[in-house]
């Protein structure tokens, strides 16, 4: 009877640890920009979990990361800012330089992260983020 | 039919922006992001180990500013404003008839910064050798005003793992109008660089333009003896597109002309007139022309962009086209000859 018990309470503690061990918590992604691309140019994050973007400009141009639905990009795409960075989807990077924004997705389902400067999405700079039900 | 448009010398590049004026060489691209679409010639002679470079800036109208980046071979030992007439009595030479006038610039650039090697004015250009690797020339560029295109790293990259040496042209349309510089003008730019083998930058053409945006060039090149070229323009196989329009011996009359510009009296008494026509999509100009004028027919893989430079092999005869030719006639032609040999009507049929 007492072994029993005893194997219960093992099986249980390794469950919890098994279960904290997934918990989401902070995560963090590390995006490239290198020739006016993105690298990773999919991604997935968790639902309701903060994730910091590094967003890393190896060019010596400047680029945008603008994350969101298809009505959002509809309005970049004919905007007129010249630089962004007051919200935290909306992000300018400098030439060689490197910015970082922490956002929580709170609805699953796929989205898009482009650069909208003039040609850029032209030339490639769109990416797909998939935020995970 | 081809309109020649004159403007000069090499390899033009043009990237940048910032009025709208057009250009000269290759992509310019106008602050609302459209590309001015202008044909390009250059001039690139080579002797006795010096080549010169002419090329253009035409003032295409409007105010502000704009330039290009021309990748270079080698750091100029003088860059000064070219003959008024170099490229057009090339053009005349090659397409004689109702010529009209065009050239060709580019664009600007430099970096975080690249090293300046040398500055100087020319009517109302500013022109600046920069010496740095491409994040360097970028940055340069942006940081004086110039806007690059997306592509521009990557083709920077291209050409600065090579050649570290730009030449950025700033180009103030609001002083050439002071100037009194009617739109269509010119300003010829003629530079004498010091190097083994000359080599004329192709790729810096498609700056700007989409993948399937058109390219547009014509390039002369006057050099001791007939050159070879990588790629060899006209070759089957082995063109990437190019086409050979012209090659000859050059006329004493051009040559006497030539001489008798401003800067030109280097022009030998003989030499090979050699003019290549550009006519790609920007997505397959990805490399540059490589020029071997020392006789040993052996152009450089890695001044034209190729591998093992870059992952593009260098263009190579369809042998196996060829030898597929071959034996199908070793097959064909015999059967060909029994068949021409044998009676009208040919075997009876069995049993008939």
């Amino acid at each position: 009877m007492f072994r029993r018990s005893w194997s219960t309470f093992a099986v249980l503690v390794l469950a919890a640890t098994a279960i904290v061990g997934c918990a989401p918590g902070p995560r963090e992604i590390t995006i490239t920009i290198r020739h006016s691309a993105f690298e990773p140019q999919r991604i997935t994050v968790p639902r309701n979990v903060p994730v910091t973007f590094v967003l890393v400009n190896e060019d010596p141009i400047d680029h945008e990361w603008l994350v969101g639905d298809a009505e959002f990009h509809a309005l970049h795409r004919t905007g007129t800012h010249a630089a962004h960075g007051h919200a935290a989807n909306e992000i300018t990077i400098p030439a060689l330089e490197t910015a970082t924004t922490t956002i929580t997705f709170d609805e699953p389902g796929s989205v898009a992260f482009i650069c909208h400067l003039p040609g850029h999405e032209a030339y490639g700079m769109v990416g797909v983020l998939t935020v995970e039900g | 039919m081809r309109r020649p448009l004159l403007s000069l010398l090499a390899a033009t590049a043009a990237l940048l922006v910032g009025a709208a004026p057009a250009l000269a060489c290759g992509g310019l691209i106008g602050p609302n992001g459209a590309v001015n679409l202008l044909r390009t010639t250059t001039f690139a002679g080579y002797h006795d180990g010096v080549e010169h470079y002419v090329t253009a800036f035409e003032f295409a109208g409007g105010g502000g500013a704009f330039g290009s980046i021309t990748p270079l071979p080698g750091i100029p030992t003088s860059v000064e404003r070219g003959g008024d007439w170099t490229l057009q009595r090339l053009v005349r030479e090659t397409d004689p008839p109702d010529l009209r006038l065009a050239f060709a610039e580019a664009a600007a650039g430099s970096a975080d910064e690249a090293e300046v090697l040398l500055e100087t004015r020319i009517d109302a250009l500013d022109i600046t050798i920069l010496r740095g690797g491409g994040d360097e020339v970028g940055l340069w560029a942006k940081n004086h005003g110039f806007r690059l295109p997306p592509d521009a790293p990557e083709v920077l990259d291209f050409y600065a793992d090579r050649s570290p040496i730009f030449m950025a042209a700033a180009f103030d349309a609001d002083a050439a109008a002071d100037r009194g510089q009617a739109i269509g003008d010119g300003t010829p730019v003629h530079l004498t660089i010091p190097t083994d083998n000359p080599w004329v930058p192709l790729r810096i053409l498609g700056l700007g333009k989409a993948a399937g945006e058109r390219v547009d060039a014509d390039v002369y090149l006057l050099t001791d003896i007939e050159p070879a070229m990588l790629p060899s323009p006209g070759a089957f196989g082995r063109s990437e597109g190019l086409q050979l329009d012209h090659s000859a011996p050059a006329s004493e009359a051009l040559l006497a002309d030539l001489r008798s510009d401003a800067g030109m009296e280097w022009v030998p008494d003989e030499a090979w007139l050699t003019k290549v026509v550009v006519d790609a999509r920007a997505g397959d100009l990805v490399f540059d022309l490589a020029i071997d004028a020392s006789g040993a027919n052996r152009p450089s893989a890695i001044d034209a962009g190729y591998a093992p430079f870059t992952d593009r092999p260098v263009p190579r005869a369809p042998v196996a086209l060829y030898l597929l030719a071959a034996a199908t006639a070793i097959v064909l032609v015999p059967l060909a000859l029994v068949r021409a040999g044998r009676p009208a009507g040919g075997r009876p049929l069995a049993g008939a």
